[in-house]
Order: structure tokens, then sequence, then C-alpha cells
């Protein structure tokens, strides 16, 4: 390999290219050439490096000095100076520093002081079109030590020790999921990695499949080694343009080094995988959903039982994980179970990746151990709420999560905390709200995005959401009554009793906890009035009796 | 083979479809990798749908017929899917997200310019046939929103007197 004095790394997860990284690479490229750099200082495009709000991020090791928000015009500097001359570039310094390459990999100073890296342990830091980089960094070496000196029994019981719980939302043990699996006699099982992540306020499974794709396809060979699948499939969202070519890239290169095909590591195991896209379906995250349009047809979810464990794809016997489910499987393998117990609680083991979004300062993508508090993952990583503002609400777990309030910032962010406040740690998704919002124009934002991706099987849920969304936005109007309200609560319980699949059913979790937190903020829009000044009446309704008249007329109590 | 021309975008709209031999003779040409492979419907409407933009009705009966699968099915899929449409559609297709995080972040400002600026209705195409606007609920840029999403290339941190000189690049 050659020597390089100094590596820049620039990030290309997907909104830093959003935000213009492509044009500033070209540029440092251009730049380093022109200085005559270009056998001393090697650019590399990596993963999201997590404050995506900051890009386009640069990031000079071995310093380790962050630049964020590069613009074309910066790079002369940046090059003229700290390349050439060894000066950081103050001025365009971010404050808080990015660990070094050199550094132990598990602790790491102040903005990232808190964070533990398991999943995202090479996101950022390698070029994720190279497997030589992400074999350097004990890449393959969990899938080799599997399929070489363990069975298959031994790999599940070490996930099962692990603790290790889905990421995609359900939290089912993984270990006790691919017991199912193995147990059942099939002539051909399946592996699906769910990459579909449609949840709004998500966006890891993108950044880890843009920034580690290696890490998915080995971790889905230790899966399918495991419960005896010799096909996987990644189901990713249509959208996620660079995420498929990236995957497909490396499922290609992994191919060319024997990693992935017949007879893997002189085991006799065989794998291989293959990209599958969707088309833009909330619903098809979910697994019955997802394998529904896998066989080409609408996602419209199954019913369970039986669970894809053991009829799924084809009628065959399928495990569905999610992304960072599957990009946990190889450390664990590695470095075993007990490894994995110190970080988290004992009873939701490890880390969990979260995309912080709203009024925070620092948006983007982390990764902290289970079970700290949501006060320090807002004031501490997140860097408190911008604008002199102060904290309002917090839903966690996306769209269908649970929302809290000001009293539970103490609460540990763990699977059975959040589940006894009414709310679930779900896909990762935080977002922050600060005062400046209403909560009933929040809950009408949720309720037009459940009513728009309902997918119309059941008619609870494809009445339900409908309806509920045309009472809360009759309440952001100022023109709910009391009875409203009523009916809202009883509806999404019939929701959640009775609809065919989670979508309708976790309805009732966020609108359930915004009821009960924020009575008091509901209320006063009964009476006519937004205490945050939000809403307003809707002129068209001003002539109540009408109002009411026009509801009858379309069959509405 | 039947010669159809249309159907037709919305009045004004500027946009018209030519079901021509020759684009249909692409579509067969796109999909005949998948014959008779049912599970690659959603794949292959992905392709024909990246010729025009969107899936005329002729072209969804030559997908059934090269499948092998009724054509109601392939239809039923064809308008499940919010990244697919039956109508026509411009050359570029704005995606913008309403979910909540973008909402928090001020999407509306942002979708009520934007519509300004293109003179259309959320749905609706340019009368010079260049953009359609669609709403999506998650692009997966909720770090950077509130954003818009031009064909596969992301807009973040936006703010309304952006859009101009974003649109410009495509016209
Ligand atoms: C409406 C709905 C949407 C879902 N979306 C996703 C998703 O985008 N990604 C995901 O991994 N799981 C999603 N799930 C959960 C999956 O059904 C399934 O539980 C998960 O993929 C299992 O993987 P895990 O055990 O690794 O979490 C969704 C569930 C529902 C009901
Ligand atoms: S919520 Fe709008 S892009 Fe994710």
């Amino acid at each position: 390999m050659e020597f390089y004095r100094a590596h820049v790394l620039v990030c290309g997860g997907f909104p830093c290219v959003a935000a213009g990284c492509r044009a500033v690479r070209g540029e440092i490229e251009r730049s380093v050439k022109e200085h005559g750099l270009e056998r001393e200082v090697r650019i590399v495009e990596t993963g999201c490096l997590g404050p995506c709000d900051l890009g386009p991020i640069v990031v000079v090791y071995p310093e380790g000095t962050v630049y964020s928000r590069v613009s074309v015009d910066d790079v002369s500097e940046i090059v003229g100076e700290h390349l050439m001359k060894g000066r950081p570039v103050r001025r365009l310094e971010y404050t808080e520093r990015l660990p070094s390459v050199s550094q132990a990999d598990h602790k790491r100073p102040d903005y990232f002081g808190i964070q533990e890296r398991i999943v995202l342990e090479n996101v950022g830091l390698i070029d994720p079109d190279s497997i030589e980089e992400y074999i350097a960094r004990d890449g393959y070496l969990g899938a080799g030590m599997a399929l070489t000196s363990m069975s298959p029994d031994e790999v599940i019981s070490a996930i099962k020790a692990s603790g290790l719980r889905g990421r995609g939302g359900a939290a089912f043990p993984t270990g006790v999921k691919l017991g199912f699996t193995a147990r059942v006699e099939a002539d051909q099982k399946y592996i699906i990695c769910n990459a579909d992540e449609g949840e709004p306020g998500t966006f890891k499974d993108r950044l880890i499949l843009e920034g580690d794709p290696h890490k998915v396809i080995e971790g889905m060979i230790i899966l399918g080694y495991s419960v005896g699948a010799t096909m996987g499939y990644i189901y990713i969202r249509g959208e996620y343009y660079l995420s498929i070519e990236r995957i497909e890239r490396a499922i290609a290169e992994a191919r060319r080094y024997g990693l992935l095909g017949h007879d893997l590591f002189g085991s006799g195991f065989s794998f291989d995988i293959e990209v599958k896209k969707g088309a833009g379906a909330y619903v098809c995250g979910e697994e019955t959903a997802l394998i529904e349009s896998m066989e080409g047809k609408r996602g419209e979810p199954r019913q369970k039982p039986p669970y894809p464990g053991t009829c799924g794809l084809w009628g065959k016997p399928t495990v569905v994980n999610n992304v960072e489910t599957i990009a946990n499987v190889p450390p664990i393998v590695r470095n075993g179970a007990d490894w994995f117990r110190q970080f988290g609680t004992p009873t939701s083991p490890g880390t969990k990746v979260y995309t912080l979004t709203g009024d925070v300062n620092n948006k983007g993508l982390i990764e902290v151990p289970m079970g700290i508090t949501l006060r320090e993952v807002i004031y501490g990583v997140g860097g408190g709420i911008p604008g002199g503002r102060r904290f309002k609400m917090a839903q966690t777990g996306g769209t269908a999560g649970g929302c809290l309030s000001e009293t539970h910032l103490d609460i540990p962010m763990d699977y059975e905390s959040l589940q006894e406040t009414g709310s679930a740690l779900g896909s990762g998704a935080l977002l922050i709200i600060d005062d400046s919002h209403c909560v009933v124009d929040i809950a009408c934002a949720l309720l037009r995005f459940f009513e728009h991706e309902s997918c119309g099987q059941c008619t609870p849920c494809r009445e339900g959401t409908r309806r509920l969304h045309d009472i809360f936005r009759k309440t952001r109007e100022l023109a709910a009554t009391e009875k409203d309200l009523k009916l809202a609560r009883e509806l999404a319980g019939v929701m959640q009793a009775s609809s065919l699949c989670a979508l309708g059913q976790s309805v009732a979790v966020p609108l359930f906890t915004i009821m009960d937190h924020y009575a008091d903020e509901i209320e006063a829009h009964l009476e006519g009035r937004c205490p945050a000044g939000v809403c307003r009446p809707n002129p068209a309704n001003a002539d109540e009796s009408a109002y009411e008249t026009l509801q009858a007329g379309n069959g509405i109590r | 083979m039947l010669k159809m021309r249309g159907p037709v975008g919305p009045e004004g709209s500027g946009v018209v479809c030519e079901c021509d031999d020759v684009f249909l003779t692409e579509v067969q040409r796109v999909v005949s990798v998948y014959k008779e492979r049912p599970e690659d419907l959603v794949q292959a409407l992905h392709d024909v749908q990246s010729l025009r933009n969107y899936l005329p009705r002729e072209a969804l009966r030559v997908v059934a017929r090269t499948l092998d699968v009724p054509e109601s099915r392939v239809y039923g899929v064809a308008t499940f899917y919010s990244m697919f449409s039956t109508s026509p559609r411009g050359r570029h297709i704005i995606r913008i997200c309403e979910s909540a995080p973008c909402h928090v972040a001020g999407a509306a400002e942002i979708i009520n310019s934007l519509l300004n600026e293109l003179g259309v209705e959320m749905g609706g195409t340019t009368s010079d046939g260049i953009f359609t606007v669609e709403t999506s609920s998650c692009l997966g840029v909720c770090g950077v929103a509130p954003a818009i999403m031009i064909d596969d290339t992301v807009y973040g941190n936006l703010v309304s007197e952006d859009l101009p000189a974003v649109l410009r690049r495509y016209r």
C-alpha cells in the first residue's frame, strides 16, 4: 500500500451530497493536483460523519481537523494553508473534534463523548466503495469465524446471549427469531434485509448502507449461515438512489473476492445477495407487506400468523431484519456476547442509532448506548434547542412513536422505560419540538401521514385515519367540540384493537400520548384559543351551524 | 400493432404521450429481461417508467403480456406505489416532504413558494411540461430539512429565496 502523508475525508453521505459535497470534492482534487500534492495527500469520499446539518464536511487526518459548511471557495485556503503549510484554517473549523483514526475505537472525546460506535464504527472513516478498507478494519472476520469455527447453533446462541433486539421497531429478540427459522425443515430459506426505511425522521439505514455497505453484507452472510438460508435480499426504498448504487457495487466487489457465491471460506456454505427496489409505500416496511411487494404484488400486509419465520417469501421460512440489527451481528460474532453486553442496560444491551431532527442545534446521526436519558441526547449530543427557545415535546420512534413532554426528560431511553410512558424507541427517529409549535398542528401533520399511507386494505385503518385527520383539522380550525375529541379517542381505540397491521394499530400511540400530556393545550382549542398562536379559525366555517349541517350531510356525527 | 395517441395530460399541461410503435417496441425491449418473471413486476415498472416518466396504459398491457400476469394486477401495482404514475408527468419530478420533521422545519412555507413559483397546484405539471410537483412521505433527508428532491438530486436546508436558482438549472 502506498503511504500518504495526509488523508482528506469528504463526507459523501446523502445529506452532504445534497449540500454540495461533490463540487467541493472536485475542487479539492483539482487544488491538490495544482499544488503537486497528489502523491502525498489522499482524498476519500466517506459515508456520513454525523452532523448532517453542517455539511459539506471535510476532515483532515492525521490531525482530525473538522471543517464544516465548506464551500468551493474555501478549498484553496484549506489546501494552501493546511495541507501545504500545516496550518489548520481556524475560521472554518468545527469546534468539536471527530475521532482520529489512530485513536482507540470505543472512546471518543467531546461531541462524540457519550457516543459509542458499534454499528457506525466504520461510517465516516472508510471509503465505502473499498472492500480492502473494510477488511483492514476487521471486516469479514466475523463471517470467517462463524463459517469456519462455529456451528450454526453456536452462532444463534451467541446472538441470543448478546440480548440483541430488533432495531426496526418491534424490538423482538433477534436470536429467538433466528432460532424459530433454524428449526424449520425446508428446501429453501431466505434472509431479507429490510431497508425500506419509510418512517419520517429516520435516515439511519440509508447512512449505514451508504457508509459501510460491506457490514450489512457480512451480517447477512452470518444470518444466512445460522438458519441455513442460501439466498438473501435487500429490499431498499426506490428513492434511495445513492444507497442502491453503493450496495450494488459492494455486492459485486464481495462476489469478486469470493465473499459471496459458492463455498464461502472453504466451508461449503454458499450465499448470495440480490437488491430489490421498492417504489414508494410506507407500509412496505411492514415485513409481510414487504414480502408481498417482493413477490411483485401490491404491498398489502398479510394476516399473521403464520409469521415469515416459518412461512415468508414464496411460502418459505424467511428471516426479516432491519439494516441496523444486521449491522450489529458481525461485531457481536467477532467480539462475543459479553463484550456487547457491556454497552447499554441489562434488558436493552448495546447501542441505538438515532436520527436527530427538528428544533435542535446538532441535527443528524448519532449512536449512543441504550439507557441514556433524553436530556443527555438533546442537551449533550444535540447541543440544545436553538434560538433561546424552550423544549416542548419529543417524539421518539417516528410518526408511529409516542410523544414525551418535559417531565420525561430524565427517563432512560431503553425499550422498557419508554414503554412505560406509552411511547417506544421504534426506528430511532427523534423529533425535537420547541415551544413555538402547537401540538394540535403537529398532530395534524402526523395524521395526514397516516391517512396518506394507509394501504386501504382494512376498514378501521382506511376510514379511521381519515376521520381522525378530519377531527384534528377541525380542532386546528378552533371549531371542534368535546364530543369530537371523545370520538377521536374511541376511534383510535377501535383502530388499535382491530386493524390488520401495526400501521393502523399504532396511530393510537402518538395520538393518546399527545392527548394525555397536552390536555390543557388541546382543551384551549375547544374554547377557541391556541396558546402557541399557531392555529386560526377557518373563515369558511364562520357559520358554525352551517358547518354542522354540512357534516351531518356527509354522514358524520 | 394498434397505433394510439394520448392520453393527453391535463388541459394546457403541455404533456403529450405518443404511444406509438417506436415507444411500445422500446417498452418491449426493456421488459423482455423479466420475461415470465411475475415477481419482478415492480422492477419492470421502474424500468418502463424511466422511459417517459409515467406508465401509459398501453405500456402496462405490454408488461402484463411479457411477465405473464393479469393486466388487472399490473394496474393494481402501478397505482399502489407513490413513485409510479399512470398519468403523464413533466420531464422532471419534484418531490417534497411534508411529514412532521419537515413540517417542524418549515416545509409548508417552501411548498407554498414552490407552487407559486411554478404556478401549479400540488400534483400538477407546469404548462411548459418541465416539472411535476408531488408530495412524498419522507425522503430520508430530514437532517437537512426542509428539502426537495428533483429526480435523484436532493436540495437541502432550503429557504424560499433559493428556489429560483435551483429551478433554473432544469429549465
Ligand atoms: C407500517 C410499518 C412500517 C415498518 N417499516 C419498517 C421499516 O421501514 N424498516 C424496518 O426495518 N422495519 C419496519 N417495520 C417493522 C417490520 O415489520 C419488522 O418488524 C422488522 O423489519 C423486523 O426487523 P428487526 O427484528 O430487525 O427489527 C415496519 C412495521 C410496520 C407495521
Ligand atoms: S421527514 Fe421529511 S424528509 Fe424525512
